[in-house]
């Protein structure tokens, strides 16, 4: 079997889609020469006029994405780092997002943000490191995390299919994942995976923290049976899918990289206990509230969720129910 | 392609006229709630740049838009359901005053964020040109919006890939309360020179200069000229919103005032047809804005359980919020 990168994984993903479908087209800063490494060749192969370098003016070519969706197209936008959202969370969830409701259905706004490296890239400081998921869930657009290549690859075509607007976190941390891939194919919106059975705890881990996950569960295998829960998908959330998980397991721990208050992690606990009666109080491994990522590798490393801050929560809620 | 019939010109910011009259009685009288920004006085501006438009172009504005809507010819019955929040409005009530929109004739919305116009229209305009069609684009805005960065930003765009759009810039003196001296450095044509724009002023109150001007613009763009910047000076004729009208807010002085209405684009186009025209049109508008009010508050509200229809183009549904 080919053994494919995540970063390769997008950029299959893009070509693919640009092959199959004229209204596609990419849109954002250094594409065309690939400077995140993702849409590397693709200008090449179809052209500047649908792989297109923008000038620093992200919240005008956010709209113009809007627009060109508005007349039938189907933009996709690169954003190197995922600070520029705030930059741009007005046009999206202002504009992108409203449009259809506040036009009583008139319009579909079917536009991709990918963000190829959100979360930490150790060095690179606090306006490059954040992971702002959360807030686009909150506001209620198509939010998905993939932590496999597989995933990046399936994910980001349905984004791209999809209606409406999605917005597409690559963590940095999963873009050199590597896999043995077989069928690369579309992997439905809002739907969870299971990367390990398990019958004490389900983790519930988004995003690159998935690998995080899968090797604490191994390393607690002789002490603890872990379910690991990837929900792909983050808005709209696979509820049912890992409820089905917990009410098997009966307790709960979600690791996230995103800051605590208002997490995804909290939506996740809440959403899960009004369903189900668990064994022991839930528990979550997230960034501080209100993290800013410092620059020193060892402080960077402090405020992102471990792999030692797991195997402790796990620990804790297997002894809170003993 | 330029309409320059005066008699539909004079149709077209009497009809303005006469719906957003209509509009604050039906504010004042509690059918429309939340208010609305009334276009009062600056009706030759859409009227004017819509007779320079084909039926394949696309415009965007604000939420002083209604002009804009009927401007472009959508249907005043439904303009009037969308601003009483009815089922049969435009946006089928979920849009309301500030955001009617009417895709079928290209009218892609108004924004609340002034600025927000200039960039969708760009990128609708650059879709449909790719796809084979010969759209030229309007961004309505007033002078407000010239100090948010993301029309600055869609200026640059457009100019650098070329994007057949007129920027029409509504200059009436005042963003919100705030007047243009105490906003603007430099001045408004200034800005759209800075990223190469031709841009001309116009007396925004003669219906047919601005439609000469939209006209000429409008062919040089065809002929692959890039963007253009009109900024058309007007008067706005009643409130900012007409909150105002219960809350006084003191800031335009009183002969201003007067003398700004002085210059009334639906007189100064009234003028240019015989009084047998002009009495035809009016009759008739007076009819369609009867009709208008009629139908709208005729029509049925939407059902509650409906609140979210149309959140998601996909047919996607969202998690009510009950316990």
């Amino acid at each position: 079997m080919p053994r494919l990168s995540y970063r390769r994984a997008l950029t299959r993903a893009l070509a693919d889609e640009l092959a199959r479908d004229e209204a596609v087209f990419l849109l954002g800063e250094d594409i065309q020469v690939g400077a995140s490494l993702v849409t590397t060749g693709l200008a090449k192969r179809f052209g500047v006029d649908r792989v297109r370098d923008t000038p620093l003016s992200e919240q005008a070519f956010t709209s113009f994405a809007t627009g060109a969706a508005l007349a039938g197209l189907r933009p996709v936008i690169e954003f190197q780092i995922p600070s520029l959202l705030f930059l741009v969370f007005e046009q999206i969830v202002n504009h992108a997002h409203k449009f259809p409701l506040m036009t009583g259905g008139q319009c579909a706004v079917p536009v991709t943000y990918l963000v190829p490296g959100s979360g930490s890239r150790t060095g690179w400081a606090g306006q490059h490191s954040d992971h702002p998921y959360s807030l686009f869930a909150h506001v209620g657009v198509v939010t998905v995390v993939p932590a496999t290549p597989a995933d990046a690859y399936g994910l980001l075509v349905s984004a791209i299919r999809h209606d409406d607007p999605v917005v597409v976190f690559a963590p940095a941390g999963a873009m050199d994942v590597r896999d043995d891939v077989s069928d690369l194919e579309p992997v439905p919106l809002g739907r969870g995976r299971i990367h390990r059975f398990g019958d004490d705890v389900t983790v519930v881990a988004v995003g690159h923290l998935v690998h995080d996950a899968l090797a604490v569960a191994e390393e607690l295998a002789d002490q603890v049976s872990v379910e690991v829960f990837d929900p792909r998908t983050l808005y709209p959330f696979d509820i049912d899918g890992l409820t089905e998980s917990v009410a098997r397991t009966g307790r709960l721990v979600v690791l996230d990289d995103a800051n605590r208050s208002c997490g995804i992690a909290a939506e996740i606990i809440a959403s899960v206990v009004e369903r189900v009666r668990l064994l022991a109080p839930p528990r979550r491994v997230t960034r501080p509230d209100g993290a800013v990522l410092p620059f020193a590798p060892a402080l960077d490393r402090a405020v992102q969720p471990s792999r030692e801050q797991l195997a402790t929560a796990i620990h804790l809620t297997m002894k809170d129910s003993s | 392609m330029t309409d320059a019939d005066p008699v539909r010109l004079y149709r077209t910011v009497r009809l303005i006229r006469r719906f957003e009259q209509r509009a604050v009685e039906l504010v004042h009288g509690g059918q429309i709630v939340g208010g609305i920004h009334p276009y009062l006085g600056q009706e030759g501006i859409a009227a004017g740049v819509c007779a320079a438009l084909g039926t394949d172009d696309v415009l965007a504005g604000t939420h002083r838009g209604h002009g804009h809507v009927l401007a472009r010819g959508a249907d005043p019955a439904r303009m009037f359901a969308e601003l009483c929040g009815r089922l049969t409005g435009l946006n089928a009530g979920r849009g309301g005053s500030m955001h009617a929109a009417d895709l079928s004739i290209g009218v892609l919305g108004a924004n609340a964020i002034v600025g927000a116009s200039g960039a969708i229209i760009t990128g609708a305009v650059w879709a449909r040109r790719r796809q084979g069609h010969d759209t030229v684009g309007v961004s309505f805005f007033g002078d407000g919006a010239v100090n948010e960065g993301m029309l600055l930003e869609a200026f640059n765009l457009a100019a650098l890939w070329r994007v057949p759009v007129l920027f029409v810039c509504e200059n009436n003196g005042y963003a919100t309360t705030m007047p243009v001296a105490g906003a603007v450095a430099g001045s408004i044509a200034g800005r759209a020179a800075a990223f190469g724009i031709r841009a001309v002023e116009v007396d925004g109150q003669d219906p047919e200069a601005v439609r000469d001007a939209a006209a000429a613009a409008v062919d040089r763009m065809r002929a692959g000229g890039g963007p253009e910047l009109i900024e058309a000076r007007t008067y706005r004729f009643d409130a900012h919103h007409t909150f105002e009208h219960a809350v006084r807010l003191d800031y335009r002085p009183p002969d201003e005032v007067t003398r700004g209405r002085a210059r009334d684009p639906v007189h100064i186009q009234g003028e240019r047809l015989s009084d047998a025209d002009r009495a035809a049109v009016d009759a008739e508008v007076e009819a369609t804005v009867d009709a208008a009010v009629r139908f709208a508050l005729d029509s049925p509200e939407p059902d509650p359980a409906d609140a979210l229809t149309y959140l998601y183009a996909s047919g996607m549904t969202a998690r009510t919020g009950g316990g």
